[in-house]
């Protein structure tokens, strides 16, 4: 594994948080609380909008042009990644409306069994409209050599 | 139900039970979560990858494991949320989530629960072993 690849980091992404995205998603997910997907449960709820869910900072990091060009330019093949650990820090609410910026930085990297297994360790932070630390990120990817 | 502040270590939260996972389930995920990997909607991609089939997404499981975080608290009680993916989730399977309560501890003036919190197909495997912080107060 090339250690020089510490420190790299993603393009940040700046992306808009939409009503329409958070409902399809609560949709996809079965969601049945619906102060995610009714505006007016939302606001009954005391939020100003509809709040994005738990683990939505890692879709709208997502929303990028080619969502797999920093893996893949970190030499990642995306047949052969898995999901090892995920992990989010919550430092203040997102919402629809909210515009987040995200990159993320490789921290870490380490083989496990003789190299058959590659671990990639990354962090994001995720900021609003107004240059606030909303969400932070640990992302773990496995890559399944031969 | 009882009051999050009167619950101890070892209380169980509420658990969630999801309707079996299908391709549909996946296709609606791949474009909700902006997650467009293609092992998880196209066969042939899948098994040129050498997998049998297309399998769901992780983050779909960590979503379940949110709701059931946020169908107990306000989601602005959650600090942390965490997981470990140890199996991959194949289609058919049934998701159930589960938690229960740690450690109690004070930090910074508030009362915090540690959770431990699982996800876990129908034949009672673990998928997504994980822990989360929840403020009490």
């Amino acid at each position: 594994m090339d250690q020089n690849l510490l420190g790299t980091s993603s393009e940040p992404v700046t992306v808009p948080v939409e009503a329409g995205q958070l409902k399809f998603f609560a949709k996809a997910t079965g969601e049945t609380n619906p102060v995610y997907f009714d505006d007016d449960a939302a606001m009954a709820a005391g939020h100003p909008a509809l709040p994005a869910p738990p683990t939505f900072c890692f879709t709208l990091n997502l929303a990028r042009k080619d969502p797999f060009a920093f893996y893949t330019g970190l030499g990642l093949d995306l047949g052969r990644i898995l999901h090892a650990e995920e992990e989010f820090e919550y430092v203040a609410p997102v919402y629809a409306g909210d515009t987040i910026t995200i990159f993320e930085t490789l921290v870490d990297m380490f083989a496990k069994k003789g190299g058959a297994l590659e671990f990639y360790v990354f962090e994001g932070i995720a900021i609003n409209q107004r240059d606030e630390i909303v969400v932070k990120l640990k992302n773990t990817i496995v890559h399944r050599n031969g | 139900m009882t009051a999050i502040e009167d619950l101890d270590v070892g209380s169980a939260l509420p658990a969630i039970t999801k309707p079996s996972i299908n391709r549909t389930t996946l296709a609606l995920f791949c474009g909700a979560s902006n997650d467009h990997n293609p092992i998880h909607v196209d066969i042939d991609f899948a098994r040129r990858a050498g997998m049998e089939d297309v399998f769901a997404h992780g983050m779909l499981s960590m979503a379940y494991l949110g709701q059931m975080l946020t169908n107990w608290v306000p989601q602005s009680a959650i600090r942390r949320f965490g997981v470990r993916f140890g199996a991959i989730t194949h289609l058919g399977d049934e998701i159930t989530c589960t938690g229960k309560v740690l450690e109690k501890l004070e930090e910074a003036g508030e009362t915090l629960l540690k959770l431990e919190i699982a996800a876990a197909d129908q034949y009672g495997e673990a998928k997504l072993i994980g822990h989360a912080i929840v403020a009490v107060s």
